[in-house]
């Protein structure tokens, strides 16, 4: 296998191949591209020239069309074996990328109304960004909590839909350190278009440091202040395609379709039913891990996903929150 | 005894079947509660071009909001609404009804040399299910409309967050049962069709004989009429759950939400062939015409539009190659896919070998058809790079998918409508319109839809996924040009639309037969009386509808100055008013 460090385009078409399983779609693309491209040219051509040649003229008739079996039979038996190397093509290429490598890393991949969760072999979780290493085997064991999504990293040139109530797989190993991205490729409602995660592929020693860092925070101590900290977790886990940048309670101009947080901190915050509630510490960790003990008023339509976090991130955002204006 | 006299007064109110469809009778009741299938073709005409307009309303406002990255016009779930209802509109409402509905509804009867439809009322029984249909559709539109895509997945669309569940909250309900009602015109549209095509056609008018463009429209009325109960079985099962909570495809409720995609699909790819196929025989018929010229293949055409239909129902799983079938049944649906190019590429190739040795005029109907010709052709090899399974895994759900079905459903379906209206217009309206503008028009048309959907083919392989309010900075650009391109398509269809009114108000009268064809519908009088030919003037073939070189002179003269040769000599026959037409 051959490694690399920099992300290099194959085509003007398509974007920078990334992983084994890259390549073989590239060369089946690129086949049926001049495929097409050479059969178009010959399609018009002909038009063109035809159409030039036995232009209307006085005087000049048009020839009675006759019958042509062996034409039929020629044009009908040529497609047809081109289309047979077609298939068989895409398909060989398809099952390549369809088989596990032996022993392949397993991440379990959460998709969610906006956000994608991965959780590593060792139980962490990593909302957002998925990290990978360099020529090494893995497999996504993927899943929904509520709606169809579809996971899609272009630089890896797969796809496969993350269905509610079962399973589903893709498998690859990255073979270009560098940054893609994975994107929700099946439309799931208001923030689809925000349903993006970072993907990072690391040479061995860096994917060394950062899986000790798994779980904690990452950067200076000024970083890691806890209301700091609170901001990443608030943006990885894609806390703003509903409740807005900052959690201000807006998007694209409009109300987002979660309540506004920024501001409400030991405030009294209106119930769907029943009174109102403090929004105080407990209210918020209960609110980040079961979601729906508690609806604020006018917005009982919509479901937050449950979030799985650690005691020092809970406090984190809570801090965040705290901050907020 | 009992002499039945007929006086004068009664004899007023009656019909005339000597004068135009269009002049026989009079009021807007004799519109509402007539039978005559020009008269309903027409009706479904106006009716299928306002939701084109509606339709593409929807696509520009999609388009203007993509222009820049973020928001530009509109917030997200606006955006999801918007290009939901371009989906819905154009599919229920424009492009299964517009070719089979309107215009083979006026074409179909001539072209078989009989006086109506098999089944005069229920064919208009089918005009006005359309319309109580559509009234449901814009129930929905006027409640917020649906932010589903025109595919309804589940379980958004079934999962209601009002009853605790984690879909749509748009007014998805009252839209299913709009393409639900509807679906029933399509079926009694294709019952009508199949019946009139085999139990109607004139004395000499064999199976050999009917043109290219009813052999499509029996193809279509057979998918018509198996498909679309399919479809009302989903769209039912879909309102259950989402109405009653009856678990069909939440596994919330214990059901499969794969399941809907296979239901849904079921029909909705033979729908693929309802809209295509009749575009291809029109684009038969403009291309005999302007090349003076019987097609090649005649029967290869007829047997492939067949091929067409039957194979459409054998392909729904390709939509599905993500979505989580077994590696077994990939590989079938993409085996059997790709057996979908060999009946279109013969058609493509039949085409091409007919303009060799034709004689051809490239009045603005051929420009339709030449462009269609092309641009199916990019729909149709684009169509190849999905059918490749490891290809189609990365284009799956990404821009090359949007742009390869326009380049189908724009690219051939609305180039062959266009292109059809320009060819009848004389005959629906009995008025030329001006060849000029309809030049600018065809040209803005053209130049507008190749930028539009050229730049989505790479924005698709570059990875940018389909039904995104915002994207990443790298494809801003692509985003940018598309956009443009849908200004330039735009501005092509309103000049197309002011040419045509202007024709309707003040277009000078067509002769019988403007374009010099040989077809039956333009052997009687232009535009048709109500029983389409004269009394006593009822047609008997002798001779195919293609045969040019067994026609008289007096049946193919053509009184329409041909663009491409001003100043040529005419008969003096072709200045005269419209002629009284000669049925054979």
């Amino acid at each position: 296998m051959i490694l690399a460090t920099e992300p290099q385009a194959s085509s003007w078409q398509l974007p920078p191949a990334m992983s084994d399983t890259a390549g073989p779609v590239d060369s089946t693309y690129n086949f049926i591209f001049w495929f097409s491209v050479v059969f178009l040219v010959v399609i018009t051509a002909s038009m063109l020239y035809f159409v030039a040649k036995y232009k209307r003229r006085k005087g000049v008739k048009s020839e009675p069309t006759g019958h042509f079996n062996r034409l039929e039979i020629f044009w009908t038996v040529t497609p047809t074996i081109f289309i047979g190397f077609l298939f068989h093509a895409g398909y060989s290429s398809y099952i390549r990328n369809a088989t596990a490598a032996e022993g392949a890393t397993e991440i379990r991949v959460r998709a969610k109304k906006w956000s994608w969760e991965f959780e590593y072999p060792s139980g962490d979780r990593a909302p957002g960004e998925l990290t990978l290493e360099l020529g090494r085997p893995y497999k996504m064991i993927m899943s929904s909590d509520d709606v169809l999504h579809s996971f899609f990293i272009p630089e890896f040139r797969l796809k496969r839909d993350a269905v509610p109530g079962q399973y589903s797989f893709i498998q690859f190993t990255p073979t270009v350190a560098g940054d893609a991205h994975v994107f929700c490729a099946e439309f799931c409602g208001t923030s689809h278009s925000g349903m993006l995660a970072t993907v990072k592929v690391l040479p061995h020693k860096e994917y060394e440091e950062w899986a000790k860092t798994l779980g904690k925070c990452v950067g200076t101590p000024e970083e890691c202040k806890p209301e700091k900290y609170g901001e990443t977790l608030f943006v990885k886990n894609a806390c703003s395609t509903c409740h807005g940048t900052g959690g201000n309670g807006m998007l694209g101009g409009s109300k987002s379709p979660g309540p506004k947080l920024a501001g409400i901190f030991n405030t009294m915050q209106p119930m769907a039913t029943g009174p109102g509630v403090m929004a105080d510490e407990n209210y918020i960790r209960e609110s980040i891990l079961r979601p729906n003990a508690k609806i604020v008023a006018g917005y009982s339509t919509v479901q937050m996903p449950a979030f799985v976090m650690k005691d020092d991130q809970l406090d984190a955002i809570i801090a965040y929150l705290k901050s907020l204006k | 005894m009992a002499a039945i006299t007929t006086t004068p007064a009664s004899h007023h109110d009656e019909p005339d079947p000597t004068v135009s469809y269009l002049k026989s009778t009079k009021g807007l009741m004799s519109w509402l509660i007539t039978l005559d299938h020009k008269r309903i073709g027409v009706m479904y005409l106006i009716a299928v071009t306002l939701s084109f307009a509606l339709g593409g309303i929807f696509a520009l406002l999609v388009r203007a909001e993509l222009f820049t990255k973020g928001k530009t016009l509109m917030d997200a779930d606006t955006y999801n609404r918007m290009f939901s209802l371009h989906g819905v509109v154009m599919v229920f409402l424009f492009i299964i009804p517009s070719i089979p509905a309107a215009m083979g509804n006026i074409i179909l009867p001539i072209q078989l040399g009989t006086k109506d439809v098999a089944f005069p009322k229920l064919n208009l029984l089918s005009l006005y299910i359309y319309a109580f249909g559509a009234c449901f559709g814009v129930y929905s539109m006027i409640n917020g409309g649906v932010d589903t895509g025109w595919t309804f997945y589940t379980p958004y669309s079934s999962s209601d967050p009002a009853h605790g569940g984690v879909g749509s909250p748009s007014a998805v309900i009252p839209m299913t049962l709009a393409a639900f009602i509807m679906g029933f015109s399509s079926i009694l549209t294709g019952v009508n069709f199949i019946a009139t095509i085999h139990k109607m056609r004139a004395p000499g008018m064999s199976w050999r004989r009917i043109t290219l463009f009813t052999w499509s429209l029996y193809a279509t009325s057979i998918i018509q009429v198996l498909a679309t109960p399919v479809l009302a079985i989903t769209l039912m099962l879909l309102t259950m759950e989402r109405f009653l909570g009856l678990g069909i495809f939440d596994p919330r409720l214990g059901g499969d939400p794969v399941l809907f995609q296979h239901f849904f699909w079921f029909y909705s790819h033979p729908a693929v062939y309802i809209m295509i196929v009749p575009a291809m025989g029109v684009v038969s018929e403009l291309i005999s015409t302007f090349s003076r010229r019987e097609v090649v293949g005649y029967m290869a055409i007829a047997m492939s539009s067949l091929g067409l239909a039957l194979l459409g129902f054998l392909v729904w799983g390709h939509h599905l190659f993500v979505a989580g079938m077994s590696e077994y049944a990939t590989m079938v649906f993409s085996a059997l896919t790709f057996l979908v190019a060999i009946p279109s590429g013969v058609k493509v190739f039949n085409w091409v070998a007919t303009l060799y040795k034709g004689s051809i005029s490239l009045q603005t109907p051929m420009l339709w058809a030449l462009s269609f010709l092309f641009l199916f052709t990019i729909g149709g090899l684009t169509g190849l790079f999905l059918g490749m399974l490891a290809v189609d895994v990365h284009l799956h759900d990404t821009y090359f998918v949007v742009a390869h079905f326009h380049y189908v459903m724009v690219g051939g379906t609305v180039m062959g409508f266009v292109g059809g209206l320009h060819y009848w217009w004389p005959k629906f309206t009995g008025k030329l319109y001006d060849e000029s503008w309809a030049r600018v028009g065809w040209f803005f048309v053209f130049i507008g839809f190749n930028v539009t959907f050229l730049a989505q083919f790479v924005l698709g392989s570059r990875g940018m996924p389909r039904r995104y309010y915002d994207y990443l900075p790298q494809f801003e650009q692509l985003h940018q040009v598309s956009t443009i391109g849908s200004w330039i398509l735009g501005f092509g269809f309103l000049v197309l639309g002011i040419m045509f009114i202007r024709s309707l108000l003040g277009g000078k009268p067509s002769p019988r037969n403007p374009w010099g064809s040989a077809a039956l519908e333009w052997m009687t009088p232009t535009p048709p009386p109500l029983y389409n030919f004269l009394p006593g003037k009822e047609p008997m073939l002798t001779r195919g509808q293609y045969d040019y070189h067994l026609a008289t002179e007096d049946e193919l003269y053509d009184g329409y100055d041909d663009p491409m040769f001003p100043g040529r000599e005419h008969d003096s026959r072709n200045k005269a008013k419209p002629s009284e037409g000669e049925a054979h």
